[in-house]
């Protein structure tokens, strides 16, 4: 009863192969429009220390729970007289951030344990795929939560925490499209014309992976900056003053009946970025899927 | 079906085994220790190595396992470092509060779910499918703490229709529990709504294109007859994954939600545990949480087959 099943997703065919992004972009509005969502996340996550009107951390008491658009302050401001629309503009720089990274470790790991499964098969198989078993009897919050417990709460290990969630995902979808990939022609002729097996892997089976790794990466991103909000909103990710919006929430939820907006705005702020990489990652699926492009 | 059921027992022995050390070893090399949150000022070496000794904290970490796997199999999960309750009491006391939670926000996502997933499957391409579309990605975008601070903020603070908090049993007093339980629920439920609705409406659309629709569209029956009596049957049988999967997360999206309603259920025993350092405790939610997540993948499975008689279990 979380959004954590928006973790597992990239399970539909996929086209393979060499996708052009401008033919992508043109075909596709979904696309066209989540991918111009996302790329303005990126800009305000980038562009932070030039378009942020204040300092996010500065205090001045006297500014104290300022209403929007009162005296230079957009969102108004916190109950420290900090700026909310800087602070939300920062919270990019730090979500953004701990969400690619997780998926990253992720990524690498599950992608990794996957293809090592799917092409040595065998007892490796069976005993990488049991270690992936184990991680998905844990609903992914939970593993999170967890992990954080055991290392102690900081946003780096968070970011280890949801890293570690995503293994599984990675490591089930990369296996179970080396396995088909394995068996098709094109592998088996290489094979025989004497190409080794990492060649193999990074040359022809690799390539032929990264549309359907490419839809789960920008659902993981959705799901990685969820997981980072909720961790921070328990108190288990970025600790105090980090400009972090799942913080900011908890911060703010003191002061719902007075200013509302202080829990209201970082909200949207998650919610925003979590949408469009969820509008992407299902946008790129409907377009990659062979079954709905004939 | 029984040589089935048998061999995902067996399957599952090595996988619950790899989840006991896991979790036993996550705790264990957690940076908290139990001694000098039981000791308080005196920190003593004397004072340590007696609590230690008395947790069995000074035995080689394999004995540690071997001795809590011994009680685990017994169901004795320990002791509450901080209250001295057993862990397995703990658990038990907040459990019918979580299970009300869970229960009630299940019967909100399946009463948004299957009405507007089969509408925007009938009308397809209509802007209510559009609409319905959009809730399935906007749905688990947005986060349940969040959905519950606007519903608290919008629905008791400003209107005064609901409580904000706390927990009144169902046994005390029907009425006042459902009150309470209401906000929490939709907070807790509108992911899986999504997510049902994403299923319904896709299966729905898979069984309207079948023979036998068309064949019950031919026969004269009504469009009606044929959504509600034909087709919504065998378009629900993929949503039982779903929900089977989402009944075993129910202390997961719990741990959130009741952190926010202040509500006395397992997940908020789990993340006061965390803060308090009771490892004992938050490994015992951590197990609950994952075997009752692994036994849902069976049941679904189970039930999966009795639904639908085409699927083998050879």
């Amino acid at each position: 009863m979380s959004n954590a099943p928006a973790l597992v997703a990239a399970a539909e065919p996929t086209l393979r192969g060499r996708i052009d992004p401008v033919e992508l972009l043109r075909r596709y509005p979904r696309v066209a429009l989540s991918a111009g969502l996302v790329a303005l996340l990126f800009l305000v996550a980038l562009l932070a220390p030039i378009i942020s009107p204040h300092d996010p951390l500065a205090v001045e008491p006297d500014n104290a729970y300022l209403k929007p658009f009162t005296s230079g302050h957009v969102l108004g401001t916190d109950e420290l007289g900090r700026d909310l629309l800087s602070r939300i503009i920062w919270g990019a720089r730090v979500s953004l951030p701990v969400a690619f990274v997780a998926v990253g470790v992720g990524l690498v790991a599950g992608g990794l344990i996957g293809l090592v499964s799917g092409y040595k098969g065998g007892l490796t198989d069976l005993l990488l795929m049991r270690l992936i078993d184990a991680l998905l009897a844990f609903p992914a919050l939970i593993l999170a939560i967890g992990i954080v417990a055991g290392l102690g709460p900081s946003l780096t290990n968070a970011m280890i925490a949801i890293g570690i969630v995503g293994i599984p995902v990675y490591a089930r979808l990369v296996r179970a499209q080396t396995l088909q990939l394995r068996q098709m022609e094109f592998v088996t002729a290489t094979r025989s014309l004497g190409a080794k097996p990492l060649r193999l892997v990074l040359g022809h089976i690799v390539p032929n992976l990264l549309n359907p790794v490419l839809v789960q990466v920008s659902l993981s991103a959705g799901f990685a900056i969820l997981a980072e909000a909720t961790l921070s909103f328990l108190g288990l990710g970025a600790q105090v003053p980090t400009p972090d919006w799942g913080q900011m929430i908890n911060a703010g939820a003191r002061f719902l009946s007075n200013d509302p907006w202080l829990a209201i705005a970082p909200g949207l702020g998650i919610s925003i970025s979590v949408y469009s990489f969820n509008l992407l990652g299902d946008a790129l699926r409907d377009a990659l899927d062979p079954r709905l492009r004939s | 079906m029984t040589t089935y059921v048998l061999r995902r027992l067996l399957l599952m022995l090595p996988v619950a085994f790899l989840v006991t050390v896991g979790v036993f070893l996550l705790i264990h090399l957690s940076r908290g220790d139990p001694a000098l949150v039981l000791l308080g000022e005196d920190r003593s070496p004397q004072a340590i190595a007696a609590i230690h000794h008395e947790l069995g904290l000074d035995q080689p970490l394999y004995v540690q396992y071997g001795i809590w796997l011994g009680r685990l199999a017994r169901g004795d999960l320990g002791r509450s470092v901080i209250t001295h309750q057993t862990v397995s009491d703990a658990i038990l006391e907040r459990l019918p509060a979580t299970l009300e939670l869970g229960v009630v926000a299940l019967l909100w996502s399946l009463l948004v779910a299957i009405p507007l997933g089969t509408i925007a499957a009938v009308r397809r391409g209509s802007v209510a499918d559009h609409l319905a579309t959009g809730f399935t990605v906007g749905g688990v975008s947005v986060p349940n703490f969040f959905i519950g601070i606007v519903l608290i903020f919008v629905l008791s603070v400003s209107l005064h229709l609901f409580p904000f908090g706390g927990y009144v049993p169902l046994t005390r007093d029907p009425y006042e529990s459902l009150r309470h339980v209401l906000l929490p629920a939709i907070a807790l439920g509108t992911a899986g709504a999504a997510i049902n609705m994403r299923f319904t409406r896709s299966s729905m659309i898979e069984v309207l294109n079948h023979d036998f629709i068309r064949t019950a569209r031919a026969k004269g029956a009504s469009w009606r007859r044929v959504v509600f009596a034909h087709a919504l049957k065998n378009a629900l049988i993929p949503v039982v994954t779903v929900v089977g999967l989402q009944i075993g997360g129910i202390i997961e999206g719990a741990i959130v939600t009741e952190t926010v309603f202040t509500w006395p259920g397992v997940g908020r025993l789990a993340v006061e545990s965390i803060f308090d350092r009771d490892y004992t405790v938050v490994q015992g939610i951590v197990l609950l949480a994952a075997f009752s997540y692994m036994f849902a993948n069976l049941l679904v499975d189970l039930v999966y087959g009795w639904l639908d008689p085409r699927i083998s279990y050879a």
